[in-house]
């Protein structure tokens, strides 16, 4: 006979999930109306890289899930990086002769 | 004999456990990697458009900022807490899954349906005043000459409608997925060891919200300094 090991998260937890995802969104648009150059880029990216890690870890229960099922995620961010990067080398090295 | 195990094993069986599986974790673990494998998919799906959208930034950063104000970033900001409440009810709704809690099912389900059909109405709002501002993009192009906008601006606007667009149908389907499982509920389906059509639709829920995580800044966002 077998049972199921799942694991189940106190509601506090996921309460306070929300409350960090409230706080980031808030941040992401005071941020937005600061002048921090080319960093407004790398912060905004980088509050949805937090929004998203505290979604996937908590809410997708990832953080609980087998190890197996934790590569198949994360193989999903290692393809679009691949994707974002790769095609990226094209056109930072492209000459603008044309001006386009 | 249903259930048997391997060659001189005795048979035994949870109820729940289909033939094919040895335990009741591997069950759950194996829908748990199809899910998974299915959003990756998903992440390269969308990820197409968020490479046009990245390379075509690049190449027009003025018109992608002049676009960017023309969208309503209180609608805009309002549509990213509604959302995120939906994916905080639906992660509610599989925790009462995990516990066994039909009323808790169908409660937080309801909420999270009642969260994502607001998200789907402001956006509809939204698209009408893009409409009557002349911004969809096609032979109704027209922007305001006041703009003196760039005729790259009708390119933005096809990536804003696309993406989207494209997100509310994920949405719009998640809802169809809902009321399913919700009937499913109902018919007391769902068990404490067996509920993987609850966390699997939880997973794709939670996957649409984290793609808006990333759309709210990108197209909203932009020179607002």
């Amino acid at each position: 006979m077998s049972s199921s090991s799942v694991h189940v998260s106190p509601l506090s937890t996921y309460i306070g999930v929300f409350a960090g995802l409230m706080f980031l969104t808030g941040l992401t648009v005071f941020v937005a109306f600061q002048d921090f150059g080319a960093l407004n880029d790398v912060i905004a990216l980088g509050i949805a890289g937090l929004k998203t890690t505290l979604v996937v870890l908590w809410f997708m229960h990832l953080k609980y899930s087998e190890k197996l099922v934790m590569m198949f995620a994360a193989s999903g961010l290692v393809f679009i990086l691949i994707l974002l990067a790769i095609t990226s080398t094209d056109y930072v090295t492209r000459i603008d002769i044309l001006g386009w | 004999m249903h259930g048997a195990g391997a060659i001189g094993e005795p048979a035994q069986h949870h109820p729940q456990l289909e033939h094919q599986f040895e335990t009741l974790d591997q069950q759950r673990e194996s829908a748990s990697l199809g899910m998974w494998l299915f959003l990756v998919q998903e992440v390269m799906f969308f990820g197409g458009l968020f490479l046009g959208y990245t390379v075509y930034r690049n190449m027009h950063p003025e018109a992608w900022s002049l676009g960017s104000q023309q969208l309503d970033i209180t609608l805009g900001a309002i549509n990213t807490v509604v959302l995120l409440a939906s994916s905080l009810t639906m992660a509610l709704a599989v925790r009462a899954a995990q516990q066994g809690k039909k009323n808790g099912i169908l409660v937080n389900l309801a909420l999270t349906t009642i969260f994502g059909l607001t998200f789907l109405v402001i956006k509809a709002f939204e698209y009408s005043h893009k409409f009557h501002d002349g911004l969809v993009p096609g032979s109704a192009f027209s922007p305001n000459p006041a703009l003196g906008a760039p005729p790259q601006l009708e390119l933005f606007f096809s990536f804003y409608f696309v993406m989207t667009a494209t997100h509310a149908i994920h949405m719009v389907i998640g809802a169809g997925i809902i009321a399913v499982v919700a009937w499913m509920a109902t018919k007391g389906k769902f068990t404490p060891v067996r509920h993987a059509a609850v966390e699997n639709l939880g997973l794709y829920w939670h996957f649409v919200d984290v793609v808006w995580i990333f759309l709210f800044p990108l197209l909203y966002l932009l020179g607002r300094t």
